[in-house]
């Protein structure tokens, strides 16, 4: 990669990353995994339950390492360990509404312990060390045709649900009471959204480690989030954000020295900063606006 | 089912429907008979009737902790009896959803619900629908309906507006608008003039007093003050520590059924514009008067 150099000919540049298979599937991946993120974290942010999606991308890392340190790899010890932990959140804690202040602590001692599971199962393997990295930080190194074959699939079954409990998960994720009283199943809601978080955030996981989990499934939707109120809207913007900063990232980490995390991280968050800046500019010359008519 | 004529159970305390004639209770749309409710080990309240006709106007009334709350949930089929019987609209509760509108107890939205007026009030109509909203004529008519609702509760100021940052009468407004979203034969609302100033206090008990008469809707108020409603009142539910009246607001609302009520002397007073003052009952007045003027 030391021969590639990035030109003004933006064509030319995507045509000379792409014919790399690596690069390829690293957009495919990246592209089916940022539309994903970006719809379920904005039913994450909405929910108030970031928390619980920090804890099972901390869960995914002892799950991932475990996994390599059998031989599975690292994807199928992502999905093992999120999804297992989902369903433990959820019988445990996920009762109601599913933000309930013991819910942290719980969620907090889970988070602990199998991260000290992960540690030993690196320890155990001992030659794994080197990837202990993109576990943690991400890479886009050698995914394999095979593996976005399994996120394409995961994404069709995860949009296909959202499409259709999307309405009913949107009222029992602002106002439970009133969506059970109208009919909503909310409980069942609250696990299936769990199990639907816990694969995502395992297919996020593999492409930007199991710690910048949060880059593609807060940030882009966050973002949105303070952008617009109205959810169709909101919706449509956080997976444009989520596109672009995956896009962005793969380029610029592809074009340059510094680690794929570090960039996804950096192009979200600056993304964020300049949404949330510019609506409390919004805002301050409104207030302002408003003092002078009065 | 309401069994016409089943007599077994024994209201501990006087009710004033307990005599009427069977056929009464064929048009209830809310039949309330004998029932109990048990919570914790604890009886909350029990020997509990009441019938409630379309287009009345009940309020739900006692101390704080007495079971308000929980006699409208048992209205909604969200809380089990241990005994007596409960029937909605001709059906077990909770069959019937979506005849039923609902406002729960001390519901409001803080600061960081970003939601405007609008689509809390269509989660309303179609937020317990499955499946993608398509554009067309639903969404149409959608809209159209979001717009009667905003224009019946007097929103249009506001509605386009984060609910959070919307006063608490203009919440209120919002929130009843969407529990009339699915045109309710019967809403049920726990407090809603809770934390609202006299002027919105008497406004929401108007919009509610009018919406019940023009669209023939029986409403269930649990209230914490009688007397903005008092004068739209059909029917008073009383819940004390020593069982509950049911009658039209003077009779309940007086001093010989509120002492037998509290077990304790009870006096109620009228001022001149015809405000009801509760003097000497135990703890947490119920039927208070507020010492500001109203309207
Ligand atoms: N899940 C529960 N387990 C045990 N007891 C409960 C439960 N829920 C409510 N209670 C008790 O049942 C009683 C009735 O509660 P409810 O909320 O119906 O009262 P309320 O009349 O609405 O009071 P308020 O005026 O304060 O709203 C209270 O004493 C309450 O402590
Ligand atoms: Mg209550």
């Amino acid at each position: 990669m030391d021969d590639v150099h990035f030109s003004v000919n933006l064509v030319a540049d995507v045509v000379q990353m792409w014919s790399q298979p690596f690069m390829v599937n690293a957009f495919r991946a990246g592209t089916i995994v940022a539309v994903l993120s970006a719809l379920i974290g904005w039913f994450v942010v909405l929910r108030r339950q970031t928390f619980v999606g920090h804890t099972l991308s901390a869960v995914g890392f002892p799950g991932a390492a475990g996994a390599t340190w059998l031989g599975f790899g690292a994807l199928s010890g992502y999905f093992a360990f999120c999804l297992a932990a989902a369903v433990v959140i959820a019988l445990l804690g996920g009762r109601g509404s599913g933000r309930h202040s013991d819910e942290s602590a719980l969620v907090g001692t889970i988070q602990g312990f199998l991260l000290a599971c992960g540690f030993l199962f690196v320890a155990l393997y001992k030659g794994f060390l080197n990837g202990t990295n993109a576990l943690l930080f991400g890479s886009f190194l050698g995914i394999t045709s095979r593996q976005v074959v399994v996120l394409a699939v995961l994404a069709v079954v995860v949009l296909a649900l959202l499409a259709a409990g999307g309405r009913p998960l949107l009222f029992a994720s602002t106002d439970a009471e009133s969506a059970r009283v109208a009919g909503v199943p909310t409980r069942a809601l609250d696990l299936g959204f769990l199990l639907v978080l816990g694969a995502t955030v395992a297919a996020v996981s593999s492409i930007t480690g199991a710690l910048l989990v949060f880059a593609l499934l807060v940030l882009p939707a966050a973002t949105a989030h303070r952008l617009t109120a109205r959810p169709a809207r909101s919706l449509a913007l956080s997976v444009l954000f989520g596109l672009v900063a995956v896009w962005t990232a793969l380029t610029a980490t592809y074009y340059s020295p510094y680690p794929l995390g570090f960039w996804l991280t950096s192009i979200a968050f600056a993304g964020f900063v300049v949404a949330a800046g510019g609506r409390a500019l919004r805002e301050r010359r409104r207030r302002g606006f408003r003092r002078f008519a009065w | 089912m309401i069994r016409p004529g089943d007599g077994s159970g024994q209201p501990v305390t006087p009710s004033d429907d307990g005599g009427r004639p069977t056929g009464e209770a064929a048009t209830a749309v809310i039949a309330v008979h004998d029932a109990a409710v048990v919570l914790g080990g604890h009886r909350v309240w029990h020997g509990v009737d009441v019938r409630v006709s379309a287009g009345e106007f009940v309020a739900v009334l006692g101390p704080n902790g007495v079971g308000k709350s929980t006699l409208l949930k048992a209205i909604l089929g969200l809380q089990r009896l241990a005994s007596g019987r409960i029937s909605v609209l001709g059906a077990a509760p909770g069959r019937t959803r979506s005849s039923v509108g609902y406002l729960p107890q001390r519901r409001s939205f803080d600061s960081s619900v970003r939601m405007r007026g609008v689509d809390v009030i269509r989660l309303g109509i179609d937020g317990s629908r499955w499946g993608l909203p398509l554009p067309g004529r639903v969404a149409r008519q959608r809209r159209q309906r979001i717009d009667e609702l905003v224009e019946l509760v007097d929103a249009g100021r506001y509605a386009h507006r984060l609910v959070g940052e919307l006063s608490g009468g203009e919440q209120q407004r919002i929130l009843i608008a969407q529990a009339l979203a699915h045109r309710p034969r019967i809403l049920l609302l726990d407090e809603p003039l809770d934390s609202l100033d006299l002027p919105n206090q008497a406004a929401i008990a108007g919009l509610v007093s009018r919406i019940s008469r023009s669209q023939e809707v029986a409403v269930v108020m649990v209230a914490h003050d009688v007397n903005p409603i008092l004068r739209y009142l059909d029917r008073v539910v009383y819940l004390g520590p020593g069982g509950s009246v049911v009658g039209p607001p003077d009779r309940v609302l007086s001093s010989d059924s509120l002492s037998a009520l509290y077990g304790t002397p009870v006096e109620v007073l009228r001022t001149s514009d015809g405000r009801m003052v509760v003097v000497g009952q135990p703890d947490s007045p119920v039927p208070h008067d507020h010492q500001q003027g109203g309207d």
